[in-house]
């Protein structure tokens, strides 16, 4: 359990700690950038790291699709967003963003730690057995059967969020 | 314990979901535009997403259930995202700004 920072435990936590830095760096600039665009590429560089802990977490499949949804296309739309609605950036702070800032922090500071100290004390117990070793072919197997019916949901959601992003941004157009 | 066998603890990923939690939603209460409000969400489902998949590795009987899990909040960020943008972009065109100062009067 302690192993040497040459071998390949000790390399591969090393990487860790870096996928740790880069999602707690990417998330504080991705909240704390004057300018939007940054934020963004904040966003990009926490959810590289979130790709990185899930695989760790013995879901490559699932860091892949964190990769190809989030970095590829949720970052994507939103730098396509700031392209079409130029925010301004934030305005230096006046005195009722201070008071507003500060309270914002103060509560989820309380929230993290309170979250933090729950986890850290809790007994967690672990499951007698196994069932499988949720590898790629479970994933599938339980995908589409288990949950094949959560599945097709999804993708009626998917559509419908389709349709309307599109009606709606249809909307102001047909005027002119 | 290690600083390099971090990540054989359960506890290192519920930290790093409750920072990821805590940081989102400070975000959400702090910024003054949609799109950067929008961008605090992410973060919260990110945290969240951490949180099942750690569970889902350590202690879960069956360890697909966390990953399709994950999987589905994927899709439903997903799409979360494509709406709240247009919705971003037809305010933008009716009031010529996203600052949530601004968005202010409703009109049927």
């Amino acid at each position: 359990m302690n192993p040497p920072i040459s071998s390949a435990e000790g390399l591969a936590g090393l990487v860790f700690l870096v996928m740790l830095a880069a999602t707690g760096g990417g998330a504080m600039i991705a909240v704390n950038a004057t300018r939007t665009i940054r934020a963004v590429a904040g966003l990009a560089l926490c959810f590289v790291g979130v790709a990185g802990i899930y695989y760790f977490l013995q879901s490559p499949f699932v860091a892949l699709m964190e990769m190809l949804i989030y970095v590829g296309a949720v970052c994507v739309v939103l730098v396509f967003a700031v392209m079409l609605a130029e925010p301004h950036p934030e305005q230096q702070v006046s005195k009722r963003n201070a008071i507003v800032g500060g309270l914002s922090f103060l509560t989820a500071a309380l929230l993290t730690w309170g979250l933090i100290a729950l986890s850290r004390g809790a007994n967690w117990s672990k499951a007698a057995v196994r069932l499988n070793d949720g590898s790629l072919r479970d994933l599938g197997q339980s995908l589409l059967t288990t949950y094949s019916m959560v599945f097709e949901l999804v993708s009626v959601v998917l559509l419908v969020a389709i349709i309307g992003s599109l009606v709606l941004g249809r909307a102001g157009r047909s005027k002119a | 314990m290690n600083i390099l066998d971090l990540s054989n603890h359960l506890q290192t990923y519920l930290v790093i979901g409750a920072f990821l939690f805590g940081i989102g939603f400070y975000g959400l209460l702090q910024r003054q535009t949609l799109i950067g409000m929008l961008i605090s969400a992410e973060l919260i489902l990110a945290g969240a997403s951490v949180n099942f998949m750690a569970f889902n590795r350590f202690l879960a009987p069956d360890p697909t259930v966390g990953q399709i899990f994950t999987l589905f909040i994927m899709a439903i960020a997903a799409a979360e995202a494509a709406i709240a943008l247009s919705i971003v972009i037809a305010v933008y065109r009716n009031y010529k700004s996203i600052d949530t100062m601004d968005v202010a009067d409703l009109e049927g």
